[in-house]
C-alpha cells in the first residue's frame, strides 16, 4: 500500500487569489515582513495505485488543466521530514486532526472511481502555504494561529505527512466491555464528582434522583444509561430554567414558558397555528393545501471556538429541524442573526483563548455562506449587532423556513415500527469532551469543549433532503426527527417516548472503528436523521435512499414496553424506563431578582447645524450600516422565489425590512420573514427591550405588506447564567413582556429556544453577554404583487410619519455615536400600536403606498435617509410636522428617538386623501415631499434652520463601515 | 400518434440545487420538464434519448470539492460521453447554467473550438476570492452569435449571478480568437448601456468580460448568470419600481430552446407545423 503526495498549485502568471487574500489578511494583522504567499492544495492518497494511476488522477481530476500544475511523489521516497525553511521561505502545512471529518474525502473517493481507478484506502487534504519574506518563527506562529488554522480541528504538520496519515490507522479496534458507574454507594461529593468528571452537567439534586431510581432497581447504572439521562435532562433538551419553579421577588412563577410565551398562543387559539411548541419547528397554515414550518436555533459556544465549523453546523442543524418537523418540510429560506464584539477592538484587548471578532465574523459569515449556499436555500434576511460584551461569547442565530403539505404536520410512532438511521455516518466528532486528537494537540486543546466543534458537510445533508421528500410523498415513513444534540440518544428517546424502543448499536454505520457503544449512542455527528417506518415499508425506503447514494440503516424497532433498551452484540447496555427518563427529573428551583435601574437624564448640547454630522455618523454605526458585504456572499435568490430581496431600490442597495418569498411557482401567495433584535435597550430594561423587539418584528411585516392578522412569532432567548438571580430576573422581565406585548398585538408564538450560560470567564473576570432576545416573525402576504419596498419611488410623493414620537433615546444608535447615556428607553403602547399596525397594514395592502420603512435603529433620520438613498430620490422633511409627545423639545430628539410603532411612508400625491382616510384616528404627520434633487433636507422644529445631506454623502456614510474585501 | 411536446431533462446530482426553478422555466417556455438523477442514466434505467433538451442546472455538485463542477464533469465524460455526443449530433440541445456551465467547460463540451472535446477553458475563483450574488447586465456581441438559445436577443438583458468560481479563462490566445471568430461568445458582462466596465460590472474578472459561450454548433450553451431566476416580473430586484409588468429577461432563452426543437425535430417528426405551434400556445397559456 502506497501513500502518494500530490501537490496542486496555480501556474505562473495565472494569479493566486487565495495567496493574495492571505497576504492582505497578514497585512491587516499589522505584519509587514511577508512579501508573497503561494497557496498549494495537497492531496494524500493511500491505495494500490501505480505511478500512472496517480498521474491520471492528478491530471484529469485534481488539477485544472488550464490554470494549474501539479507534482507527484510517493511518500516512501519523499523525505521523511519537512523541507527546512530558509531565511526567506517559510512553509506551513495544515491538516485536519484525525477523527475530524474531511468533507472532501468522500467526493474525492468518488471522483477517483469515476476515472476507472481503484478505490482509495484513505484520502487526506492538506493546505500548504509558502510564504516569502523575512519573518521570525514567532511571527509565523502568529500568522498560523490567527489566520491559518484552529487547533480544535486542525494541526500544523510538524514531523511528516506519513506519520500523520499512519496515525489514522493506528486506532485500535473496539473490544466490548460493559462499564457500570458506581452510584449506589456514592456520597454527595462523589455524585458531584461523577457528574463533573463525565461532563454530565447534572446538579446534586438530579444526581440524587438518579441514584434513588437505581437504588430502587437494586443495581448500578451503566455509563450509557447515565449519559442518556444527562442528555435528556440537559438544559439544551428540556429547558430546565424556563420550566423551573422561580421565586421572583414577592411572586412565584410555576413555569416561565407556560406562563408567558406559550400562554399567548393558548389564549389566542388561532386556527392557523397547526403545530406549536411540540415538534422540531412551529407550523402555521399557508394556504388551502400547504403549511409553513419555522425554527430558529442558536449555535453560540461552537461558533466562539471554531467560527466556521460552529456556524455551518448551526445552519445545518436548524435545516434538519425543518426536515424533521411533522413528516418533513422543504426548506425555502434561511435567516441569520449575529451578535459580535466590535471588529476594530485592538488585538491587545482580546483576552487569552478568545478569537479576534474580525476572525469570528469572517468565519461565521463564511460558515453560513458555504452551508446555506450549498444546500440551495436562500438566506433572505438577517441582522448583525455589535457590542463589546459579546467578545468572548458571540451569538449565532440560524433560522430556517420550510413548506410542507398541511396533512403532513404530525407524526406517529407505533410499536413494531422500524428505527432507521439516515445520512451521515457516526464518528467521534461531536462527543462532548471525548475528542479524538493527535498527541501534539492534547496539551493545548480545550478538551472539555472541543467535542462540540465539528465541520459540516452540506452535500451529505442535501442528498438526504432530496430523497427524504420523495420518501415522504410516497408515505414510506411515519415519523422523523433530526439527530441533533444528544445524537441517537435524544432522537430515539423522543420518538419512542410513548412506546418504547430497542436499538442494536452494532448496526450503526461508523466512520471508523473504535467507538464504544456509548459513543455511538451519544455522538452528535452531523447530517443524520432518524425515521420510523412500518416494517413492510422499510426495504423500499432503504432502497430509495440507496439509489441516490444515501446510507439508510435499520438500527432497531419501537416496542410497546415503554422502555429504552440498547444492545451491543446481544449485550444489554442500557435498560431505562421512558417514564423516568422523560419525567423523572426533579423540578429545578431558582430565585430571581429585579432592581429598577436608576434613571439618569440625557442631554445634548449641540446646535441644529451639527445634527448633519450626527446623522452621517449614525448611518455609519456598525449596527445601522449596510451589511452588503455579508448579504452578497449569501445566495438569496436560489429557488427563484425571493420576491423582495434583502437589498432593494434603484441600485439594489437599500435595506429591505422583511424579505418576501413566493414559495410556490403557481401561486402569488407569499410569506414575509423579519427579525427584531436590540440588546442595548435591555441594559435599561429587559421588559421594554422584549417589547421593542416584538414591535420591530411586527412592524417590518406590516411595512412590506403582510397581513397583520396572520403574523406568527418565534422567541429566542440568549442569556447569561440563570443561577445568578439578577440575570434570571432580567430573563423573567423579558419573558413577561413577551406575554403582555404579543398578547396585546394578537400575535402568537409558535416556537422558541433558549440558550443560557452565555458567559466567558477570562483570567480575571467573568463577562456575561447582555440578555439578548431575538424575535423572528413570519407573515403571510396574500398577493406578492402588492408587496411594498422601502425605497422612495419618484419625486412628488407625500412623505408621512406614522405613529407618535417620544423622547426615547436610551440605548439608541445616536447615543452611541454621540457618547451619551441615560434617558428613557423606547416603550410600546400596545393598544395604540395594534391599531396603528392594523390600519397601516390595511392601507398598504390596498396598493396605494409607494414605499414604507420601519423606524428603528437611528430613528426617523436614518429611515428617511435610507429610503431616499435606496430610491435615488430626495426629500424635504419638516421635523415640526412629526406628531410628538409633550416630552419632545429638541430637533435631535425627533431625528433620533427610537420610539416604537413608527413608520415612514410615501404615498403618491393623488392617493394622499384616501391614505389619510384609511389611517382614521392613527397619529400621523405629513413630513414633506420627495423631490428630484439628490439630497435630503431636514427643517428644524422652529422652521428657522435646515440641514441638507446629499444622497452621495448618505450612501458613502452608510456603506463605508463594513465595506470589507 | 407521437406526442408533440418538447421534453427537457433537468439533470440532478448530489448538490444540484437549481433544478426545480430550471424545470419550471422550461415549462413556462412550453416544454415538459422532468428532473432526473444522474444515477438513473449511469445505471441505464433512463436514457438521454427520451429527451430533446438536456439542462444542467446550478448548484454545488459534489460540493464543488476539488474544483467547481469537476466531479460531475468527469462523471459525464467517463460514464455518459458517447450518449451525450450522440445527443448533440442528433440536433438536440444542451444548456448549462452556473454550475452546469462549469460542468460543460470542465468536461470539454464547451467551448470545443477544436472539435475534439479536449478541455480548452476553465471557470476559476472570482477575483474577489468569494461567492457573490448580484445582478448583472449582459450583452450579446455583434455580430449576433450562432447560438440557437439567444435567437433574437439583441438588447442588454438583466440577470443575477451567484457564484464563487465564475472567472472564465482559456488555454491560450488561439482559443480566445477562435471563440470570437466562430461567434461562440454569447454574452458579455456590461453596463446598462452596453459598454464594458470593471468590477462589479464584470463580477468575477472573466477574460474579455465573457459570461456565456456556445459550442461551434450553437446548440450547447453555457452561462454563469441565471436566466431561470428572471422568468417573471417579480424576479426583477426592483420590480416594485417598474410600472410595466413584463416577463423576465431570462424566459426568452428557454423559449428559444423550446421553439428550436419545435421547428426542427418535432416538425420532422410530425410533418405538421401548425399542430406543433398550437401545442406550444396551449402550453404557454396554461402557464400564465
Amino acid at each position: 500500500m502506497n501513500i502518494w503526495h500530490i501537490e496542486v498549485f496555480n501556474k505562473e502568471g495565472v494569479g493566486d487569489v487565495v495567496g493574495l487574500q492571505l497576504l492582505r489578511d497578514i497585512k491587516e494583522l499589522g505584519i509587514d515582513g511577508v512579501e508573497r504567499v503561494c497557496f498549494k492544495q495537497v492531496y494524500l492518497l493511500e491505495g494500490e495505485y501505480s505511478a500512472g494511476d496517480i498521474e491520471k488522477i492528478a491530471q484529469r481530476f485534481l488539477a485544472d488543466p488550464i490554470c494549474q500544475e501539479f507534482s507527484v511523489e510517493s511518500l516512501d521516497e519523499k523525505a521523511a521530514v519537512l523541507p527546512k525553511d530558509t531565511a526567506r521561505t517559510h512553509t506551513v502545512e495544515i491538516a485536519y486532526n484525525p477523527g475530524v471529518m474531511d468533507p472532501w474525502e468522500e467526493t474525492i473517493g468518488k471522483g477517483i472511481i469515476d476515472l476507472g481507478c481503484k478505490e482509495a484506502r484513505s484520502v487526506k487534504t492538506i493546505k500548504k502555504y509558502v510564504m516569502e519574506g523575512s519573518i521570525s518563527s514567532e511571527t509565523l506562529d502568529t500568522i498560523c494561529d490567527e489566520l491559518l488554522y484552529n487547533k480544535l480541528i486542525q494541526h500544523r504538520i510538524r514531523s511528516s505527512e506519513k506519520s500523520d496519515i499512519e496515525f489514522l490507522h493506528s486506532i485500535p479496534e473496539y473490544t466490548f466491555s460493559l462499564i457500570t458507574v458506581d452510584l449506589l454507594s456514592a456520597a454527595n461529593e462523589e455524585l458531584l464528582a461523577i457528574s463533573k468528571n463525565a461532563q454530565l452537567y447534572l446538579s446534586l439534586d438530579e444526581m440524587k434522583a438518579i441514584q434513588a431510581h437505581f437504588v430502587r432497581l437494586g443495581r448500578n447504572p451503566t455509563d450509557c444509561e447515565i449519559e442518556t439521562i444527562a442528555q435528556t435532562w440537559s438544559e439544551h433538551c428540556c429547558h430546565k430554567t424556563f420550566r423551573a419553579a422561580i421565586e421572583m421577588e414577592d411572586r412565584q412563577i410555576d413555569n416561565l414558558l407556560k406562563s408567558t410565551v406559550m400562554k399567548v398562543t393558548k389564549e389566542l387559539n388561532k386556527e392557523w397555528c397547526l403545530s406549536v411548541f411540540k415538534d422540531n419547528a412551529g407550523i402555521i397554515a399557508f394556504d388551502e393545501k400547504n403549511a409553513i414550518a419555522v425554527k430558529v436555533e442558536t449555535h453560540n459556544h461552537p461558533s466562539a471556538l471554531e467560527p466556521y465549523g460552529g456556524a455551518s453546523t448551526g445552519i445545518g442543524g436548524v435545516i434538519r429541524d425543518i426536515l424533521g418537523a411533522g413528516l418533513g418540510a422543504r426548506p425555502i429560506a434561511n435567516t441569520d442573526v449575529f451578535c459580535f464584539a466590535p471588529f476594530d477592538i485592538p488585538a491587545q484587548e482580546i483576552p487569552g483563548g478568545v478569537l479576534h471578532p474580525r476572525r469570528i465574523i469572517k468565519g461565521v459569515v463564511s460558515g453560513v455562506r458555504d452551508y446555506g449556499n450549498r444546500m440551495g436555500i436562500p438566506t433572505v434576511n438577517g441582522a448583525v449587532l455589535f457590542d463589546k460584551q459579546y467578545l468572548g461569547n458571540p451569538l449565532v442565530y440560524c433560522g430556517t423556513i420550510g413548506i410542507m403539505p398541511k396533512d403532513m404536520c404530525t407524526k406517529k410512532v407505533d410499536p413494531g415500527d422500524v428505527i432507521i438511521a439516515v445520512g451521515g455516518r457516526t464518528g467521534r466528532d461531536g462527543i462532548h469532551g471525548a475528542t479524538f486528537s493527535s498527541g501534539e494537540l492534547t496539551s493545548s486543546t480545550k478538551e472539555t469543549l472541543s467535542g462540540a466543534v465539528q465541520i459540516g458537510n452540506p452535500i451529505a445533508e442535501k442528498k438526504v433532503l432530496d430523497v427524504l421528500l420523495a420518501a415522504r410523498d410516497r408515505g414510506l415513513y411515519k415519523a422523523i426527527t433530526d439527530c441533533g444534540a444528544g445524537g441517537f440518544s435524544s432522537a430515539v428517546g423522543e420518538l419512542g417516548e410513548e412506546t418504547g424502543a430497542e436499538v442494536h448499536l452494532e448496526k450503526v454505520p461508523l466512520k471508523y472503528a473504535g467507538l464504544t457503544y456509548t459513543e455511538m449512542w451519544i455522538s452528535e455527528s452531523q447530517e443524520r436523521m432518524v425515521l420510523a417506518a412500518a416494517p413492510d415499508k422499510a426495504a423500499e425506503l432503504i432502497e430509495l435512499f440507496a439509489k441516490e447514494d444515501v446510507e439508510a440503516t435499520c438500527i432497531g424497532t419501537f416496542t410497546d414496553d415503554k422502555r429504552l433498551k440498547l444492545y451491543y452484540n446481544d449485550n444489554l447496555v442500557c435498560d431505562l424506563d421512558m417514564e423516568f427518563l422523560h419525567r423523572g427529573m426533579p423540578r429545578v428551583r431558582r430565585t430571581a431578582r429585579w432592581k429598577v435601574p436608576r434613571k439618569t437624564p440625557l442631554c445634548l448640547r449641540a446646535s441644529f447645524s451639527e445634527y448633519g454630522s450626527f446623522i452621517l455618523k449614525t448611518l455609519a454605526h456598525p449596527n445601522v450600516c449596510s451589511k452588503e458585504w455579508i448579504i452578497r456572499q449569501y445566495d438569496h435568490e436560489v429557488q427563484a422565489g425571493t420576491v423582495s430581496k434583502p437589498l432593494v431600490g434603484a441600485r439594489n442597495d437599500g435595506p429591505s425590512d422583511a424579505a418576501v418569498m413566493r414559495p410556490l411557482f403557481h401561486s402569488r401567495r407569499g410569506i414575509a420573514v423579519a427579525n427584531g433584535i436590540n440588546s442595548k435597550y435591555g441594559i435599561y430594561d429587559p421588559y421594554w427591550m422584549a417589547a421593542s423587539n416584538i414591535d420591530e418584528a411586527i412592524r417590518q411585516q406590516v411595512a412590506v405588506g403582510a397581513d397583520f392578522e396572520k403574523i406568527a412569532l418565534l422567541d429566542n432567548f440568549c442569556w447569561g447564567n440563570p443561577e445568578d438571580p439578577y440575570i434570571l430576573g432580567s430573563l423573567v422581565r423579558a419573558a413577561e413582556a413577551c406575554y403582555d406585548i404579543a398578547r396585546g398585538f394578537g400575535c402568537p408564538f409558535i416556537s422558541g429556544k433558549d440558550s443560557l450560560y452565555n458567559e466567558y470567564v477570562s483570567d480575571r473576570k467573568k463577562v456575561s453577554i447582555p440578555g439578548t432576545l431575538l424575535i423572528t416573525s413570519i407573515g403571510i402576504v396574500d398577493d406578492v404583487g402588492k408587496a411594498v419596498s422601502m425605497d422612495f419611488k419618484k419625486p412628488g410623493d407625500y412623505v408621512y410619519i406614522i405613529g407618535e414620537t417620544r423622547n426615547e433615546l436610551a440605548g439608541s444608535a445616536f447615543c452611541d455615536v454621540a457618547g451619551l447615556s441615560g434617558g428613557e428607553v423606547p416603550r410600546v403602547d400596545v393598544a395604540r400600536a395594534r391599531i396603528t399596525m392594523e390600519k397601516l397594514s390595511q392601507a398598504i395592502r390596498t396598493g396605494i403606498v409607494s414605499a414604507a420603512h420601519d423606524c428603528s435603529d437611528g430613528g426617523l433620520a436614518v429611515a428617511v435617509c435610507e429610503m431616499a438613498m435606496a430610491g435615488e430620490v430626495g426629500a424635504d422633511i419638516d421635523l415640526g410636522s412629526a406628531p410628538c409627545f409633550s416630552d419632545i423639545t429638541q430637533g435631535y430628539e425627533v431625528l433620533f428617538s427610537e420610539s416604537n410603532s413608527r413608520f415612514i411612508v410615501s404615498v403618491p400625491a393623488e392617493s394622499s386623501g384616501e391614505f389619510e382616510r384609511l389611517l382614521g384616528d392613527v397619529k400621523f404627520g405629513l413630513l414633506g415631499r420627495t423631490k428630484a434633487e439628490p439630497d435630503v433636507r431636514f427643517i428644524s422644529l422652529d422652521k428657522a434652520q435646515n440641514i441638507t445631506l446629499t444622497l452621495a454623502d448618505i450612501r458613502h456614510a452608510w456603506k463605508s463601515t463594513l465595506d470589507w474585501q | 400518434m407521437k406526442e408533440l411536446i418538447v421534453k427537457t431533462c433537468v439533470l440532478r446530482a448530489a448538490g444540484t440545487n437549481c433544478d426545480r426553478e430550471t424545470a419550471y422555466a422550461f415549462e413556462r417556455a412550453g416544454a415538459r420538464s422532468e428532473i432526473i438523477h444522474i444515477n438513473q442514466f449511469v445505471s441505464r434505467t433512463r436514457t438521454l434519448n427520451e429527451f430533446h433538451i438536456l439542462a444542467i442546472p446550478g448548484g454545488f455538485t459534489y460540493g464543488d470539492d476539488v474544483s467547481s463542477g469537476k466531479i460531475l464533469a468527469n462523471e459525464l465524460k467517463y460514464n455518459l460521453f458517447d450518449d451525450i455526443r450522440r445527443f448533440v449530433e442528433q440536433g438536440r440541445l444542451i444548456i448549462g447554467i452556473c454550475n452546469g456551465f462549469q460542468v460543460l467547460v470542465k468536461s470539454g463540451l464547451l467551448p470545443d473550438v477544436a472539435g475534439d472535446c479536449e478541455i480548452e477553458a476553465s471557470l476559476v475563483l472570482n477575483n474577489s476570492g468569494k461567492f457573490e450574488d448580484c445582478w448583472v447586465y449582459l450583452k450579446p456581441p455583434r455580430p449576433i452569435t450562432r447560438c440557437v438559445w439567444t435567437n433574437g436577443i439583441e438588447r442588454v438583458i438583466y440577470l443575477p449571478v451567484a457564484h464563487g468560481e465564475g472567472k472564465f479563462v482559456v488555454k491560450g490566445n488561439t482559443v480566445l480568437s477562435l471563440l470570437k471568430e466562430n461567434n461562440q461568445i454569447v454574452f458579455r458582462y456590461c453596463t446598462p448601456d452596453g459598454s464594458p466596465g470593471p468590477f462589479p460590472v464584470n463580477p468575477n474578472g472573466s477574460l474579455d468580460d465573457i459570461a456565456g459561450i456556445c459550442d461551434p454548433t450553437g446548440r450547447i450553451l453555457g452561462m454563469m448568470p441565471h436566466p431561470e431566476r428572471h422568468i417573471t416580473f417579480f424576479h426583477h430586484p426592483h420590480w416594485h419600481r417598474c410600472s410595466e409588468r413584463k416577463q423576465g429577461d431570462g424566459l426568452n432563452i428557454f423559449e428559444n430552446g423550446v421553439q428550436y426543437i419545435q421547428k426542427t425535430i418535432l416538425t420532422q417528426e410530425s410533418g405538421d407545423i401548425s399542430q406543433v405551434a398550437d401545442n406550444a400556445n396551449i402550453k404557454n397559456q396554461m402557464s400564465k
